[in-house]
């Protein structure tokens, strides 16, 4: 037998033994399991959206308007004839893009000056802490409304005014963590063997501090999801007709009041699912990543 | 107390200023240009060099700025482009409301979340747990607006127990107006709020002190009142207090679907009717409430809390 293979026996043989990655995680970390299900189905929906319904989202039919579930309509239409399953998929593209990409921003910027506030503290620290003082005296929706006023409707105004807002909050966790560490012997012998400034905030410091950011970015994605949504209820969001969870509730609201309740429940339900599946990877990242919470 | 105050108003006024000239930039350093954003694409450049001049914004920026501040000492918010009244006036009648609503959403979260948290601090069982994990779940990721929507549809159209929107005219008429609209807010602060002061009370019932009062001999309700709660109080204030920049930004949201005449339906007012001395009033009172808020909290927690009055 070649020492390959027996390295290959070995190894199943272990695998085998012990339980498997995903019984593992089942046991240990249920809720990062089911929580990575649920939005990983969603993701994996709005990703094959052309492959799930053969309706166009915008295609108006007046032929057929507010029908219930059917076979030809899976989840029925809307006042407009148009097919709610497929603008379920094409709004969940939309949002869950949206939200994911105004989370990478306000990550990279706060992180990055939370751990140089951390790292050097002093007038950097706190002109920087004074900002975000500042900042965060406006509550998040007057702040973001009015920003995405200022800035004009549109995707590109949504993430500016996000980021404006919600870097605060990565600077803050980061800066604590980053603080800390600073005053360990680990930091001191970086110094020691001569490493470089740079090299070490980047190289160093930040690897060990992102975990406490990472986990807050799933809730991020959470809040960031409600700011679109509600934006996009207000008409201050994404513009008709593209498909969003938010535009469709709002159109949908009039009819609540009638009993025809699938127009606005049936996106609340994905707002309200999808929310809760990214909080369970929270916390269940939060558990595998020893965070505090 | 009053050094205390003192130091305390001191450390405001820097905050202020920020806040202030963040909302000066906010309308002074974006891409757009407000004249034209008011008068739309097509407006002849006279008309807009014209709007630009009256609103001074053909000054430098520095210039602006000192008007701004010079402006704002004397009271002067300028005047609505939409309604044509001094900003000030309407601002004395949006207001109330909006701080009415506010206070109701806190003590309704209030009476929610202690009763909740009490319970879960004592029960061993699962039970609570749950209940704590249901509610997060359920009001975490539901938009304010669609909670909003419901409670409308049941208690209002279904039920006829509130009225569908506005906010009357009685005192006791706006109380129940801004019932459901509280309650849509408190719901969302309830599951943070019932957490923290959960934990806090179980700190409190394992401490000595706690310990102490009952070896004593302390009826268990004296216990629970005068050395459990009271104690748990001042981390539950700290989370409200946190948390009323929540309820000021969901104000804005929960205003609008119930057609409250606040502050959250002014902004929104003001930004649908390109109406920018309002959204800049409106968003500085905004900030400017919140802060207050905190300065409030921060007085009380003093009062409340024997061992920060002695620092």
């Amino acid at each position: 037998m070649s020492e390959r293979e027996m390295t290959a026996t070995t190894a199943s043989g272990d695998i085998a033994r012990s339980p498997g990655p995903l019984k593992r995680l089942r046991r240990d970390n249920p809720q990062l399991l089911y929580g990575s299900l649920i939005v990983g189905v969603i993701v994996l929906m709005a990703l094959c959206a052309p492959l799930l319904t053969s309706y166009d989202p915008t295609a108006q039919d007046f032929m057929s308007t507010l029908q219930g579930p059917s076979a030809d309509h899976l989840l029925g239409t809307d006042n407009l004839g148009r097919d709610l399953w497929a603008r379920l998929l094409y709004g969940a593209r939309v949002d869950l893009f949206l939200a994911t990409i105004a989370v990478v921003l306000p990550f990279v910027i706060g992180s990055t000056l939370g751990a140089l506030c951390g790292y050097f503290g002093g007038w950097f620290d706190t002109i920087v802490m004074r900002i975000a003082d500042i900042v965060v005296a406006f509550p998040f929706y007057v702040l973001v409304i009015s920003l995405v006023f200022i800035l004009g409707n549109g995707v590109s105004s949504i993430i500016i005014a996000i980021s404006i807002v919600s870097w605060i909050a990565y600077a803050r966790i980061i800066r604590a963590e980053a603080m800390v560490l600073s005053s360990t012997n680990f930091m001191d012998a970086l110094h020691v063997g001569g490493l470089g400034v740079p090299r070490i905030i980047f190289r160093h410091l930040m690897p060990n501090v992102l975990s406490q950011g990472i986990v807050y970015a799933m809730s991020d994605i959470v809040a960031n999801i409600g700011v679109i949504v509600t934006l996009s209820y207000f008409g201050l969001g994404i513009v008709p007709p593209t498909p969003d969870w938010g535009n469709m509730m709002s159109e949908g609201q009039p009819f609540f009041a009638g009993g025809i309740y699938s127009l606005m429940l049936i996106p609340a339900v994905a707002v309200i699912v999808t929310s809760y599946g990214l909080s369970m990877i929270g916390d269940g990242l939060a558990t595998a990543l020893r965070v505090k919470r | 107390m009053s050094r205390f105050l003192f130091r305390r108003l001191v450390l405001l006024v820097p905050v202020i200023l920020g806040t202030v000239t963040l909302t000066f930039l906010l309308m002074h350093l974006t891409p757009g240009d407000p004249a034209r954003t008011y008068l739309g694409e097509h407006a002849t450049p006279e008309a807009i060099a014209a709007l630009r001049q009256q609103w001074g914004l053909d000054q430098p920026l520095a210039i602006q700025y000192l008007h701004f501040l010079r402006d704002l000492v004397t009271g002067q918010l300028g005047e609505s482009m939409f309604f044509h009244e001094p900003i000030i006036d309407l601002l004395a009648t949006r207001l109330p409301p909006t701080l009415l609503l506010m206070l109701m959403s806190a003590v309704l979260s209030l009476i929610i979340a202690v009763p909740l948290a009490a319970w879960s601090a004592v029960s061993k069982s699962g039970l609570s747990d749950m209940v704590a994990r249901a509610l997060t779940a359920v009001f975490q990721g539901t938009p304010i607006f669609f909670i909003a929507t419901i409670f409308i549809l049941v208690f209002s159209i279904r039920l006829k127990i509130f009225p569908v929107a506005g906010y009357g005219n009685k005192p006791w008429d706006h109380v129940v107006s801004l019932f459901l609209p509280a309650l849509t807010l408190a719901l969302g602060i309830v599951p943070v709020l019932m957490r923290s002061l959960r934990t806090a009370l179980i700190d409190a019932l394992n401490s000595e002190y706690v310990n102490f009062a009952r070896a004593k001999g302390l009826r268990s309700r004296t216990v629970w009142l005068h050395y459990a709660l009271r104690n748990a109080s001042i981390s539950g204030l700290s989370i409200l207090s946190i948390q009323i920049g929540f309820l000021a930004g969901g104000s804005l949201v929960v205003e609008n679907v119930f057609a409250i005449p606040g502050m959250g339906t002014f902004l929104m007012k003001g930004i649908l009717n390109r109406d920018f001395p309002v959204v800049q009033a409106s968003a500085l009172v905004f900030a400017l409430l919140v802060l207050l808020v905190y300065l409030i909290t921060d007085i009380a927690y003093t009062l409340l809390d024997p061992r920060v009055r002695l620092k």
